[in-house]
């Protein structure tokens, strides 16, 4: 029987390898060298980011449920996706913008919680396809409850940054863009904290590595394990809302390439690693504004497989991801 | 030999079932039951990959895409004999799944599962891309169109020579390898089995069999090969399918294809729901019920009610 063993203790701190430190730090002097002679490339590389950061937040959920589960929940985008509806709703009922925002992450945090103790605490354990297969299933059924409630027809949301631009030199930038950013980075901030320095989520901590011997010390690690599928629901909830003004309009796929980006940038970072799942999705957001527009085989058709080519040529050299641990396995 | 004799009565039953049904179904169910025979294959061809090899895909669409278009466009173009485009499919595939399973050989398991999903998003963008070749976002059409008669008649031969070819090639050498590989790739090794070989086989003959359910999902979608068919959501009706069925096992694919074939057109049609939006609640609410109550498929019952009896 092959068993996985887990090297990496809890205490260890690793930091990535350093052929990765230096192409990030490469890419770093890359971007700003480009951004300081063109202003077109460092208005690209701040929208690249504006984008970016929303598919490292949505892939942050992946990557908190993963390290939980070991299983990559498809429905992650479309739990997203409804949720921006019930925003959408909550403002239809006369609420201001920001008053729905909260509302909706707290509604958020409920139905990961619900949703994980319906529909994966049965499956829960078994072969990992059951699970990913149930995830599946919620994705179709999620897709369907909102189309039947809301329809699949284009809504408009009341946007929350408006169109102001700001002017940095020549470079301008967009209020949205902005606010994308900041809203994105604290409520990533804010979970980093959690984990780090509440009792809650150093036991999340130990559950999600050790679940045996975490249970053995007296964590409730289903309990918490449904707390982590709330706190990826709330994740992907501000991803969507950010999501949301980008696109202009709010229909039942809204999320749908952001789910797919997610998933490429969760995978470039390493499906372990929280901050290289930010770092994947801020490189990819930039990296497929760049190639847009520079490279003109590729325009706007090409992006998508040019991407998941990159992101095979990623993982071709480096199986798990630039931030990945290789496993050790033991026969 | 004495051992398979039920399984061979089951499958003699099963053929003559089969063969006999068209006479008592109207045209649009034949057409209907055509499409069951299709995804049958493909579903075939993802058990033979995740179910017996133990490596995930998701990007079987991507697989029958490249059949779909092989067909599509071999007749409209070169005006070829639809039946003669499925042999051509299969290698076409053949070629491709081998070229794929080469890199995978350094994935596995949810890595694995995320680069033949790009594989499958990354598809059917390429005929948006040279559409003047193949017909862009409307897609290109077979020159001729068959009926749904035609489609029954070939889609279940093709069906059932898929089955046979699955079988013999489970059963012998090639079978034990996968299996091996699927329950410990390092045990595998250990006893001979040159992991590089047999890996990207079983993603050629998976490949293989999902591109000529391709070529078959074309020909029973009016003949048309559009990139928007065959989305990753075709891959995932597909996994879907392969789940109910029940990995690792022959006996459930029927069962699997006909749930995905059948379930949403049945539920559409049921009364409360009606909408076409309401289908989507019930085919995800009975995926997840399906999962949670049959966690091993319609083919992991049959070792159980045989335990049960057991018991008794």
């Amino acid at each position: 029987m092959v068993e996985l063993a887990r090297k990496h203790p809890l205490s260890a701190r690793r930091l990535p390898a350093s052929p990765v430190l230096l192409l990030l730090v490469a890419a770093c002097i890359f971007l700003t060298v480009g951004s300081l002679r063109s202003t077109i490339f460092a208005q690209l590389t701040v929208a690249g980011v504006a984008t970016g950061v929303v598919f490292g937040s949505l892939a942050l959920a992946l990557v908190l449920i993963y390290r939980a589960t070991e299983v990559i929940n498809f429905a992650q985008g479309e739990m997203a996706m409804a949720m921006v509806y019930v925003a959408y709703q909550l403002m239809l009922w006369g609420l201001t913008y920001w008053e729905a925002f909260f509302l909706t992450l707290a509604i958020a945090f409920v139905f990961g919680v619900v949703t994980q103790q319906i529909f994966i605490r049965p499956v829960q354990g078994r072969s990992v396809i059951a699970v990913v297969i149930v995830t599946v299933g919620l994705f179709i059924l999620i897709d369907g409850l909102v189309e039947w409630k809301w329809s699949a027809n284009q809504r408009f949301m009341q946007a929350p940054f408006g169109n102001k631009i700001y002017h940095l030199g020549s470079v301008p930038i967009a209020r949205q863009d902005l606010g994308t950013i900041v809203i994105t980075l604290v409520s990533v901030l804010a979970l980093w904290a959690f984990f780090r320095f509440t009792k809650l989520g150093l036991g999340m901590r130990a559950g999600a590595l050790r679940p045996a011997a975490a249970r053995l010390v007296g964590v409730r690690t289903n309990a918490l394990l449904a707390v982590g599928w709330g706190l990826a629901a709330v994740l992907g909830a501000v991803a969507g809302l950010m999501t949301e003004p980008a696109e202009y309009v709010l229909q039942p796929t809204l999320m749908q390439p952001v789910l797919l980006y997610a998933f490429a940038a969760a995978v470039l970072g390493g499906l372990e690693s929280p901050g290289g799942a930010l770092v994947g999705g801020i490189a990819l957001g930039i990296f497929l504004n760049l190639i847009g527009q520079y490279v003109h085989f590729v325009g706007s058709v090409l992006q998508l497989p040019v991407a998941f080519a990159a992101l095979l040529l990623v993982l071709l050299v480096k199986p798990t991801g630039l931030f990945g641990h290789r496993t050790v396995r033991k026969v | 030999m004495r051992r398979s004799a039920p399984a061979l009565v089951a499958v003699a039953i099963a053929a003559l079932f089969f063969a006999l049904l068209p006479f008592g179904l109207s045209d649009y169910h034949r057409g209907l039951a055509a499409s069951v025979a299709v995804y049958l294959i493909a579903i075939l061809g993802l058990n033979v990959l995740t179910g017996y090899t133990g490596q995930i895909s998701i990007g079987h669409s991507a697989f029958m895409a490249i059949g779909g278009y092989t067909t599509a466009i071999m007749s409209h173009y070169h005006n070829t004999n639809l039946i003669l485009t499925l042999p051509l499919a299969f290698a076409i595939t053949f070629g491709c799944g081998v070229l794929v399973g080469l890199p995978a050989l350094r994935l596995s398991g949810v890595y694995l599962a995320l680069a033949t999903f790009a594989l499958a998003v990354s598809i059917p963008q390429l005929p948006l891309k040279f559409s003047t070749f193949t017909g862009g976002s409307a897609g290109i059409s077979a020159s001729k169109s068959v009926s749904n008669t035609w489609l029954y008649g070939v889609s279940w031969s093709t069906a059932a020579i898929a089955f046979l070819f699955t079988w013999l090639v489970l059963r012998g050498r090639t079978g034990r390898a996968f299996r091996a590989i699927r329950d410990s790739e390092i045990a595998a090794t250990s006893s001979g089995v040159t992991l590089a070989i047999y890996k990207t086989l079983a993603f050629g003959v998976s490949a293989a069999l999902a591109g000529v359910a391709g070529s078959l999902f074309v020909l029973v979608t009016n003949g048309f090969a559009q990139p928007n068919e065959f989305s990753v959501t075709l891959s995932l009706k597909i996994l879907v399918g392969a789940a109910v069925a029940g990995l690792g096992s022959l006996w459930g694919i029927l069962f699997g294809a006909a749930f995905i074939a059948l379930l949403p057109t049945l539920s559409a049609s049921a009364p409360l729901i009606g909408s076409a939006h309401g289908q989507d609640v019930v085919f995800g609410l009975f995926v997840i019920v399906v999962m949670i109550l049959l966690p091993t498929g319609v083919a992991g019952l049959v070792p159980r009610l045989r335990r049960i009896r057991v018991k008794a």
